[in-house]
């Protein structure tokens, strides 16, 4: 293995039909209109040197290293800048400007530490490479006048330094934070050589700096340098994996020392990602080797007792015959699984195997029931398929963006980025959400329409752009026509003009000026390419489905499926939601969305699994807790999700795990869960294990090991002992067959091989006969269901109302910083910037209750109690509330309630009616949590606890 | 299940389909009953019905008639 180096062209590719022909150094080169010398170049072979320059920028001509010569024209100038024309004679070096490069040079290095040999970027530095480039051999000034050389370090940042004694302000980093991040964090500070980068006149960590990395990636010298590269020194070997956070799925190097990464590297040929990154993927990985990560198997009869660490083989034994006693007792339907949107596809297939064929019942959920899973019916009742419609890059084509119920520049940065890109090229923005979350106003970024809407009031939104798109006649007849169900258009149609959905009728449901409504719509419908992007502010509700279904009529009567620029677009949460869902873990589905009760489609899983399978629908995951309580559901096997503190109504969820009889967690810590367990086995990080994870574009991305699992088994290997342990053989040597196996049995998957993914990078699904390298926009030549089906959505307010006792509505979400439940997060230094949960109040619904910024407050439901600390804040509408749950000891999801889709059983997060007052304690759940969180995370020796750990 | 959990849930499946015409209604509930729950939650609602349950929304009464009886695995 080596250390893989992207080549750097120094521009941007230019994308043109136009071809211009030119000759640099003699050699003839043809190349897209408006592409620069300098990339021109690379073509024949000829780096010319730079330093300002990088292609993820666009050019900036400001180092002058990359002079040339152009027969015909006067003086020098930079490659970078200079497009190429037709018939130019470039001479990219000459005495002449080899001199003018080496006297630059001098005079860069003249104010520049030579510290070379101890320098952390000894070994990737542009700076030094060019220095030896130009030829440069001596530095005539002396180093005695004026410099930076004793400039102060900002070390505030847990991940990197900026030290500007070896600036050069070539400016890199002020134009990566604006043109990749879109943050406009840094500046260029003062003049001439009073020139200094600055994040705004304090520290990087007091500063707007996202710490998404994207300076550090682009500084050519040692003055942004990540503190694990200072520490560790410069990488000998990288591996390309998909990181294992978000739904973007960026494709990463992670940079390694032998066993050990040094730094993860977003790649520039990742096709979710393209070179960028955020702060949890690009530096929150230190969870993998921290010592709070459980590395060997324990078991324990109660709850109460400590843990004992015991051998694998005794586990995976006690497992087994826990579970085949609990079948034996309570029958074949008392056990099932959790499969989890943080493994990989090939460990989600094989849980779900696992349960369908050694368990012999259906009993198999994922952690997406609580998500995104009316994404899944909604998508799927009106277009035939359970994902989003486009690929990430067709934002580039979208004219006006609907973003609903998402907050994409905390939970999704790096498409965040590309969008806010495109909106600063001049597409139009639209966002409809209860908060106002930053993209309604950034740095060049402003949204045309925001309508701040009543948490709950969706699909009364929703159906009144589409009756002003009905009654104003800005339907797309030809399309609909064509390409959708017209018995079925007609129906909601008349539905949808009705007056009682225009939006006069609903302004006082939802809160939404009637103006601003209509002004919304008209623009998505006439303003050209209009693309719907939402999350779980959607999906997180009593009418998710019926939701996801109302944006999907809007769709399809405008005509905005079926190419670039358009579509309805789930931004997944967690990296893998989409794939866990693809494989098979709903309990009515198989692999691909087939249904249990089809016969053709069991008889295809019997055949191949050489087993008689169920076929009746299993248990979702709040019904297996009811089930629980009624004593008929005793067994549950849990693969790396934590519905302890993920899941409504805490106390629900909890009752539930107390009346089981055997609860295996395998996870990487001993999370909320494992305090409910009687066995846990230890799991693998996604630096420890080979697999493929989907993105919310269905992109399929490697994920590949670059060091043994510290644990000594890959999550799938945990799986497959189990199922032997059962009865059920299971004999995968590597996971690519299991892929394998998925291919076999998955239409949509049929063309997917390792191979295949080796060579191309990643793929979308459908992988077939039909599309072999994958398909980035579905439903281009029609649905997949065949007519597209307008579904009537009536709106139906949820039961969870506010009253006298509970007069404010709760809202929860997630923040840049943190992840989920926070379970790898909270143990990386990204809690320096969220250490805790707040609440955020709006200053008139504070004051009312003499809360004043930082008090702590306590947040009571008809569910729950808890404390938690007040931020006061505009962003919030009068009336809402919101909280995020990342912490445990918060307990966010004691208060949410269990309201829930009607269609799919997804939590009603997004509404909750609460009371805040002025508290001064904690809540009696939250003293009682850490006294049961104490007795319950015990480990047998104490002693090798401290010698233990990774 | 908590009988007023089920008649919840049973109730909003209900009122989904509601908007649709009376047989189209009936069909959709029935079917998503079958679809999405296990046999003892429709052995519960069958139950319920035929005990003479009234807080069941009326499509939702109709539909359950319908329903097969399912088989409980012991």
């Amino acid at each position: 293995m080596t250390l893989i180096k992207e080549s750097d062209y120094g521009t941007p590719r230019s994308i043109s039909d136009q071809m211009v022909t030119l000759e640099i150094d003699g050699t003839e080169v043809s190349v897209p209109a408006g592409t620069s010398i300098m990339r021109a170049a690379v073509d024949v072979g000829t780096q010319v040197p730079k330093l300002c320059a990088t292609d993820s920028l666009e050019p900036f001509g400001s180092c002058r290293m990359c002079l040339v010569e152009i027969e015909g024209r006067r003086g020098t100038p930079a490659s970078c800048t200079t497009p190429v024309e037709p018939g130019m004679k470039v001479h990219t070096n000459s005495p002449k400007i080899a001199k003018l490069r080496r006297n630059v040079m001098e005079l860069y290095i003249s104010d520049h530490p030579l510290d070379c040999l101890t320098c952390p970027a000894n070994g990737d530095c542009e700076l030094q490479d060019m220095a030896g480039a130009v030829g440069l051999r001596e530095v005539r000034y002396g180093y005695e006048g004026e410099n930076h050389l004793h400039e102060e370090k900002d070390e505030s940042n847990p991940y990197f330094t900026f030290d500007p004694s070896k600036c050069i302000v070539c400016s890199r980093c002020v134009r990566a934070c604006e043109e990749t991040q879109g943050t406009f964090a840094l500046t260029v500070k003062g003049r001439g050589f009073a020139s200094k980068i600055s994040p705004g006149d304090m520290l990087f960590m007091d500063s707007e700096c996202v710490s998404c990395g994207s300076c550090v990636q682009a500084c050519p010298t040692a003055t942004l340098t990540e503190k694990s590269v200072i520490e560790m020194g410069q990488p000998e070997h990288s591996v390309l994996t998909t990181c294992a956070y978000c739904g973007v799925g960026c494709t990463f190097k992670a940079e390694m020392q032998g066993n050990e990464v040094v730094r993860m590297m977003p790649y520039k040929d990742g096709k979710a990602n393209h070179g960028h990154s955020c702060v949890k993927g690009r530096f929150a990985w230190g969870y993998a080797t921290h010592k709070d990560r459980i590395l060997n198997p324990m078991i324990r009869k109660k709850i109460t007792d400590p843990w004992q660490e015991v051998s694998w083989e005794e586990a995976i034994a006690y497992t087994a015959s826990e579970f085949k006693r609990l079948q034996t007792e309570y029958g074949p339907d008392a056990i099932g699984g959790i499969t989890s949107s943080r493994c990989t596809n090939e460990e989600t297939f094989l849980v779900q195997k696992l349960v369908r064929a050694a368990f012999g019942n259906n009993n198999v959920d994922t952690c997406a029931r609580v998500c995104h899973s009316p994404t899944g019916y909604g998508l799927k009742t009106t277009f035939g398929t359970s994902a989003g419609t486009n690929d990430f890059d067709s934002v580039e084509d979208a004219d006006v963006m609907v973003v609903i119920g998402s907050n994409p520049t905390d939970a999704h940065p790096v498409f965040a980025s590309q969008m806010k890109r495109r909106l600063r090229a001049g597409a139009k923005l639209i966002v409809i959400d209860p908060r106002k979350i930053d993209l309604v106003k950034l740095p060049h970024v402003e949204a045309d329409y925001f309508l701040p809407l009543r948490p709950g009031t969706n699909v009364a939104v929703i159906n009144a752009i589409a009756h002003v798109v009905i009654t104003e006649g800005l339907t797309d007849e030809a399309y609909v026509r064509e390409r959708c169900d017209m018995e079925a258009f007609q129906r909601w149609a008349a539905f949808i003009a009705e007056e009682r959905n225009s939006p006069e009728a609903v302004e006082a449901v939802t809160g939404v000026p009637a103006a601003d409504l209509r002004g919304a719509a008209r623009l998505y419908a006439t303003g050209g390419n209009g693309a719907i992007y939402y999350g779980l502010g959607v999906t997180e509700h009593s009418q998710g489905s019926t939701m996801v279904m109302g944006m999907a009529n809007l769709a399809m009567a405008t005509g905005n499926v079926g190419r670039r620029g358009t579509g309805v677009n789930p931004m997944r949460g967690q990296n893998n939601v989409q794939g866990s869902c693809d494989m098979g873990s709903f309990p009515h589905e198989f692999s691909g969305y087939r249904h249990v009760t089809d016969d053709s489609v069991r008889a295809i899983f019997e055949e191949a699994w050489n087993v008689g399978l169920q076929g009746e629908p299993g248990l979702r995951i709040p019904n297996m807790f009811d089930a629980a309580l009624d004593g008929y559901f005793k067994g549950l096997y849990i693969q790396g999700e934590d519905i302890v503190q993920s899941d409504p109504n805490t106390k629900h969820v909890t009752s539930g795990l107390g009346a089981m009889e055997c609860i295996v967690v395998q996870d990487l810590f001993l999370n909320e869960t494992a305090s409910y367990a009687h066995v846990f086995l230890p799991g693998s990080t996604f630096l420890e294990k080979d697999g493929t994870f989907t993105n919310a574009e269905r992109r399929m991305g490697r994920v590949r090991k670059v060091m043994p699992p510290k644990n000594g088994y890959g999550d799938w290997e945990i799986t497959q002992l189990i199922s032997n342990a059962m009865g059920y053989e299971m004999n995968y040597s590597h996971p690519s067959e299991i892929m394998d196996e998925i291919a076999k049995l998955t239409p949509t998957f049929a063309g997917v091989t390792y191979e295949k993914l080796d060579r191309l990078g990643s793929m979308q699904w459908p992988v077939n006969d039909n599309a072999p390298e994958g398909t980035p926009t579905m439903h281009e030549n029609g649905f997949v269901r065949g007519k597209g089906m307008f579904m009537v959505t009536e709106y139906v307010g949820t039961e969870e109302r506010t009253n006298d006792r509970f007069p404010l509505l709760l809202t929860t979400g997630r923040i840049l910083t943190q992840y989920n439940v926070g379970a790898q997060t909270r143990r990386t230094a990204n809690s320096q910037w969220h250490d805790e949960d707040v609440l955020e109040i709006h200053p008139w619904d504070a004051e009312n209750r003499g809360i004043e910024d930082g008090d702590l407050v306590s947040l009571t439901s008809r569910a729950g109690e808890v404390s938690l600390p007040a931020r006061i804040s505009e962003r919030m509408q009068p009336g809402v509330v919101y909280t995020t749950f990342h912490h445990p000891e918060t307990g966010a999801n004691v208060i949410t309630t269990e309201f829930a889709d009607w269609a799919t059983d997804c939590p009603e997060y997004k509404v909750t009616a609460v009371q805040v007052n002025r508290a001064y304690t904690p809540s009696d759940w939250q003293k009682r949590y850490e006294i049961l969180r104490e007795q319950t995370t015990q480990i047998g020796d104490v002693a090798e606890i401290a010698g233990g750990g990774a | 299940m908590d009988e007023h959990n089920m008649l919840h849930k049973a109730n909003e499946i209900s009122k989904f389909f509601a908007s649709y015409p009376h047989e189209e209604a009936v069909a959709g509930i029935q079917n998503h009953l079958r679809m999405y729950w296990v046999p003892r939650m429709r052995r519960q609602i069958i139950d319920y019905v035929e005990n003479g349950g009234t807080e069941l929304h009326p499509l939702g009464v109709e539909a359950v008639k319908r329903l097969d009886a399912p088989v409980i695995r012991s």
